[in-house]
């Protein structure tokens, strides 16, 4: 066990590092450079500025070293938690992005549990039901809802909960209710693909041999479903969940660009329209770093959950 | 012992699983096993004993010749009679039998024509916007400004009287070429680099494998967003930020696919006959490994859609007065309370792309099991 720990540990850390480096590429080795970018999307030309204040600003920003040089030195400042400063808004990344990170944790803490209920509820009920339309329709539910667009499911349940009915506020954070929608919108793809992998898993196990048994002592469909079926055929869906909360900065873009909330994926979308890169560098890294540990947490979970697993990559 | 059997067997399990991770989860979306990184993914403990044993191979009688035991593939509808006969001719009628027989199942689908026809609709819709509305998408009508939806006017009209129906037709042929393209070249270099991988072995296919790793960890939306930064914004950026997103899925499948088929009888039996590697790989290996990458295909064509007007509904598309899907629904929120069907139908009618396209995914898959 405290060898796969450390494996795990390792494996992470490797992941981390890889993500890193890859955005630190995009970003630095593609045709323009930071100092280019950002002025042309603050509107002016870099032609308008003389050689000496071109030189200036990227001494500033460190950008006249050769860029491994420059690598080493933003690797091993991130290492020690130093993200730079913003180009567009002069405050240092750090303070930005901690200053935004609550907001969009607590909507992912209201999402999730959305994600469970629908998720569950979807699966269990398709794999239940006996009646054929429904049993199909259920089905093919999941599959909808992985296909709708983010954004128009959230305009949708702005138009017709906050404008038709006015049961619920489209936007803002002053009231509690207003984080409802967002929730609901940023928790359904997610519970869609839970719904996919539990009626995947269900119907799966419940050709095993030890149904078959619990349904001959005479426990009932709904009995041997949630003892003996839903038991087993839960613990996939402990990965998808990981991906879940781990995906969090990526969901949140569309749903706070919808609902007008500010949150990590709000200042995502104004760190790449103003071409902000050691903002995009900086979220690149904090989106990989809640990524790989909520992955790390549902490993360790399983290896608990399920003994075998740790045995298993020890002997592979 | 029942102990060793049953982590000999896990152990079996997730070799074969590592190696495939996306043909056993396609359930028409994107799958558990796409969006998790093979490094974070903790092997599955408990699979059915059937996952563990390599599917059978699809023996395509057409290239082999003769079946040794005269038994085409599975429900290709195939009698031994016509496997032996020989000659182009007889050839011929064969792979026509064989089309009927795999088109056939699937016409007897409604579900499936509908998205078909559908996505028939807008593709062509998309090529020759003319031909479906006689509105110019950018002519204005003050008079007719945000008018609903009518006989007149299919999906309303917009702020400056703009026919909605006529732009979004407009905006489709923006979004097939940045979809085509990005999907395309995804299919292309990702086919290559797992053919590449998979044929190859050794330090070759580490290397390689580890570089998806890497690019899977990022999330798709992550990375097109850092590339979107770097290169600015319009179609061809997000048409490649799109493409290095879903590239490295179709690089996995193929591996997982040539690995599996390279192994093969009649592979080794046509090595053994004196043909070369080239020649393996292009009669024998890529039309037996096809399926899953094809299916693959049609469902990240989805994700593309997705993607791209996600992009451009947070702002990094074409610059208007061209207008993406994206950007129109975008564009219709601000009149969201007095003329809502601006920014819905277009979702809607985005919904319903991806819809059909997860839709024939997820049939294809299953009629290839």
């Amino acid at each position: 066990m405290p060898r796969y720990l450390a494996g795990r540990f390792a494996q992470a850390l490797a992941v981390l590092w890889a993500a890193y480096t890859v955005a630190f590429v995009i970003l630095h080795i593609l045709p323009s450079d930071p100092i280019t970018l950002q002025l042309s999307a603050s509107g002016a030309d870099i032609n308008t500025l003389t050689p000496a204040q071109i030189h200036t600003l990227k001494a500033r920003y460190g950008l006249d070293d050769p860029i491994v040089s420059q690598y080493l030195h933003h690797l091993w400042d991130a290492l020690h938690g130093k993200l730079g400063m913003s180009l567009t808004q002069n405050v240092s990344v750090g303070s930005l992005i901690g200053d935004k990170l609550p907001a969009t944790l607590l909507l992912t803490a209201v999402a999730l549990p959305i994600t469970l209920v629908l998720g569950f509820g979807t699966a269990l009920l398709a794999t239940y039901v006996q009646w054929r339309p429904a049993r199909v329709l259920l089905a093919r539910l999941p599959t909808v809802g992985v296909s709708l667009p983010q954004f128009f499911v959230g305009l949708l349940l702005i138009q017709v909960f906050a404008f038709s009915l006015s049961w619920l506020p489209a936007t803002g954070h002053q009231s509690g209710t207003g984080i409802i929608l967002p929730a609901v919108t940023m928790a359904l793809p997610g519970s869609a693909m839970l719904a996919q992998l539990l009626t995947r898993s269900l119907s799966d196990t419940w050709s095993e041999p030890y149904i078959t048994t619990a349904r001959a002592k005479g426990l009932t469909r709904a009995a041997v479903q949630l003892r003996h079926a839903l038991r087993n055929a839960s613990l996939p869906a402990l990965t998808l969940l990981g991906v879940v909360v781990g995906y969090t900065v990526t969901n949140s873009v569309v749903v706070e660009a919808v609902f007008s909330r500010s949150g990590i994926g709000a200042l995502t979308q104004q760190a790449v329209l103003g071409q902000d890169v050691p903002l995009v560098q900086a979220i690149v890294l904090v989106a990989s770093v809640l990524f790989v540990g909520v992955n790390l947490i549902v490993d360790l979970l399983y290896s608990l959950l399920d003994p075998r697993v740790a045995t298993a990559a020890r002997l592979a | 012992m029942p102990d060793n059997r049953v982590s000999a067997n896990v152990v079996s399990a997730d070799a074969v699983s590592a190696d495939r991770p996306d043909s056993s989860s396609l359930p028409g979306g994107p799958a558990v096993a796409d969006l998790v990184p093979a490094g974070t993914r903790p092997p599955e403990p408990r699979r059915p004993a059937t996952r563990a044993t390599p599917a059978p191979v699809g023996h395509d009688p057409l290239d082999d010749g003769p079946v040794v035991d005269g038994r085409g593939p599975a429900g290709d509808g195939l009698a031994a009679d016509d496997v032996w006969e020989v000659g182009p001719r007889a050839a011929w009628r064969r792979r026509r039998k064989v089309a009927v027989a795999t088109v056939g199942p699937l016409l007897r689908r409604p579900g499936f024509v509908l998205a078909v026809l559908f996505v028939a609709f807008v593709i062509v819709s998309g090529l020759a916007p003319s031909w479906f509305t006689s509105y110019a998408p950018s002519a204005t009508s003050p008079t007719d400004k945000l008018r609903g939806p009518s006989t007149s006017h299919l999906f309303g009209t917009d702020e400056l009287g703009r026919d909605l129906f006529s732009r979004m037709l407009h905006g489709s042929t923006l979004t097939i070429k940045a979809t085509g393209g990005a999907v395309l070249t995804a299919a292309v270099v990702g086919l290559a680099l797992g053919v590449v991988a998979g044929f190859a072995g050794g330090w070759v296919d580490g290397l390689l494998m580890r570089l998806v790793d890497t690019l899977m960890a990022i999330p798709i939306l992550l990375m097109a967003l850092t590339i979107v930064t770097a290169l600015g914004f319009g179609l061809v950026p997000m048409a490649i930020a799109v493409s290095v997103g879903i590239a490295p899925a179709f690089a996995r499948t193929t591996r997982a696919e040539v690995l599996r088929v390279r192994e093969a009888a009649f592979v080794e039996a046509a090595r053994t006959g004196g043909a070369s590697w080239g020649r393996v790989l292009l009669r024998h290996v890529l039309p037996n490994s096809w399926g899953p990458v094809a299916v693959l295909v049609v469902l990240d064509f989805g994700t593309a859609v997705l993607l791209i007007s996600s992009l451009s509904f947070l702002g990094f598309g074409t610059p208007p007065p061209a207008a993406e899907w994206g950007t129109l629904i975008s564009n219709g929120r601000n009149y969201l309370v007095t003329s809502p069907w601006l920014s819905l139908l277009p979702g809607l009618f985005v919904g319903l792309v991806v819809f059909s396209l997860n839709h024939i995914a997820r049939t294809l898959e299953e009629t290839q099991r």
